[in-house]
């Protein structure tokens, strides 16, 4: 028995997730393949000759181009400046965590109050003396604007994430390291990408997996700045699956964004990759 | 936690280290600013009357008028639309602890073949696009009656928070002494005895602090909640799906909803923050 209890204890646990993950994901693979029971590419063809699918695609690599290095900038200082402090650490660390707890739309709809045409930026600018009207930032003509609405919306919520897994990693950096730096007359900065990055090397890779990952996710904040006007390959999924009620393009849309998640995590993976017995 | 190697530099003239220390206060207050001015600026919105929302300049003051709030709340579907995301997230916490805790709970007490494999399965979900899983689970549902439910989507909400359950306490759990568990049995407990009377009560508030995460998960998902229901649409499908149509106070009103009870969920485990993510670190 108590050789089996271990077992047991993960037994539930792991049939949920072949259940409701390795199994849809297997399905999933399958129905892109296949259009009315028979084997084709005939979904990823449909897909890749719409017009939309070129703009969804590369529009996501770009918002996660720009998106996830400011946000690595960011939270590099927002967890140097926490790891720092000794008065109000956790005061400030519950507010540079507070986007973690808000949903995408609902950060998607903060950045609406403030870009739209009645919103807080236009009443600025006017108040400034800027402008005479209001603009309609989020129109069509403007596809810079809405994608810069974008970028603005996501490095707001999403920093919080990497944030917090590059604080713990910096706790785990003995003191020991820096303070010899020092003894040899090593500058803040020095001491900064010298001792504190290589040694967070295990947290950045996490903290990066996890956060591309998020940005080829990125659905309800494009969705509620920019509508249509902005398509990725989140909300083309969507469209497909949900207008149109074509399942086997949508499966398509699918496989690509886990096709580029996947490739992004084995460069990651690569690139930061720290031998076992150089770990702390 | 210990600090990191940033210490003071050796003594600098007074005059440059008071400029740095005036660069570092304006650092962390424009950063504080740029987290909260944002909310601020959406409960303005949400605090004022439907007039006053659309009508220009907007003033960042709002003038707590709560017709856009009455508005809201008293538009169809919305309250029902509230309740199944209350009863999502619900389903969703149990399950994910339910089965989460169990596990996290062998992960730290036992050594056994196939626990590397297990950990890698969770470590994998990771790695891929979980929202997508409502695609196939969509036709699964619908051959299975579990289609346009609470519980089918509470499922698929499960298999986003169920790695964080896992990881969580199994965290918890290995900060318990097993010394104490091992007490309880040389005083004549049972294992699972000894696991409800003494493991438990110890691991309780971080055991909740993961289940108010869960709930969380599942009451800011959007893509699932939109793709998986149809007349049973939680909060957030709802406000999705009608932002073509719907007028400019009700989305902020409807924002506002979705963001308050995050703020004071994650205002209530603010100091299992760290458990939570800091674990993706091993």
């Amino acid at each position: 028995m108590p050789r089996a209890l271990p077992y047991l204890l993960l037994l539930p646990a792991t049939l949920f997730l072949v259940v409701f993950f390795l199994y849809p994901f297997v399905n999933v693979a399958w129905d892109s393949v296949t259009r009315g029971g028979e084997m084709t590419l005939a979904n990823y063809q449909r897909m890749a000759s719409h017009w939309k699918f070129p703009t969804a695609f590369w529009n996501t690599l770009l918002l996660a181009g720009i998106v996830v290095p400011i946000q690595l900038a960011m939270a590099l200082t927002m967890a140097s400046i926490v790891t720092k402090l000794q008065k109000g650490r956790s005061t400030l660390l519950y507010i540079f965590a507070i986007p973690l707890g808000i949903s995408d739309l609902a950060a998607g709809l903060i950045w609406l109050a403030i870009f739209e045409q009645s919103g807080f930026l236009n009443s600025m600018l006017y108040g400034l003396g800027v402008i005479e009207r209001p603009i309609l930032f989020l129109s069509y003509q403007n596809t810079w604007v809405i994608l810069l609405a974008i970028v603005l919306a996501e490095v707001w919520r999403a920093t919080a994430i990497m944030m917090v897994i590059l604080v713990a990693g910096m706790g785990l950096i003995p003191k020991e390291y820096g303070e010899a730096a020092e003894v040899f007359g090593a500058s803040r900065w020095q001491r900064f990408t010298r001792v504190t990055l290589p040694m967070l090397k295990p947290s950045l890779q996490t903290a990066l997996i996890l956060r591309v990952i998020l940005a080829f996710e990125v659905f309800a904040v494009v969705v509620a700045l920019g509508g249509t006007q902005f398509p990725v390959l989140m909300s083309e999924t969507y469209q497909w699956q949900f207008t149109m009620q074509d399942r086997g393009v949508a499966a398509a849309y699918a496989m690509v964004i886990l096709g580029i998640s996947v490739a992004f995590t084995l460069v990651i993976l690569r690139l930061l990759h720290v031998p076992k017995e150089a770990r702390i | 936690m210990t600090e990191a190697g940033t210490q003071d530099a050796p003594p600098a003239p007074d005059r440059v280290r008071r400029s740095g220390r005036w660069v570092f206060v304006t650092g962390v207050g424009l950063l504080v600013a740029w987290v909260l001015v944002p909310i601020w600026l959406l409960l303005a919105n949400a605090l004022s009357a439907p007039a006053e929302v659309t009508a220009f300049p907007r003033s960042i003051i709002p003038s707590f008028d709560t017709a856009s709030l009455e508005f809201f709340f008293g538009f169809r579907g919305v309250l029902d639309a509230l309740w199944n995301s209350i009863q999502v997230a619900s389903v969703t916490m149990i399950v994910a602890i339910g089965l989460g805790a169990p596990a996290g709970y062998a992960l730290s007490r036992f050594d056994f073949p196939g626990k590397e494999a297990f950990r890698f399965l969770v470590i994998m979900t990771r790695a891929f696009p979980l929202p997508l899983l409502a695609l196939p689970l969509a036709v699964m549902f619908i051959r299975t009656g579990l289609d346009d439910t609470i519980l089918g989507l509470a499922l698929v909400h499960a298999t986003l928070a169920l790695p964080f359950a896992v990881l969580i306490t199994f965290s918890l759990f290995s900060g318990i002494p097993v010394e104490l568990e091992e007490a309880a049995w040389t005083l004549g407990c049972t294992r699972l005895q000894a696991v409800i009377k003494v493991v438990l009560p110890l691991a309780a508030p971080g055991i909740a602090a993961s289940a108010v995460f869960a709930f969380v998960i599942s009451w800011n998902e959007v893509f699932a909640a939109a793709v998986l229901t149809i007349e049973n649409r939680t909060l957030t499908a709802f406000l999705l799906q009608s932002l073509d149509v719907s007028p400019l106070h009700l989305k902020f009103a409807g924002g506002a909803a979705l963001v308050i009870p995050a703020l004071l969920f994650i205002f209530a485990v603010r100091k299992y923050l760290f458990a939570m993510w800091g674990i993706a670190n091993r």
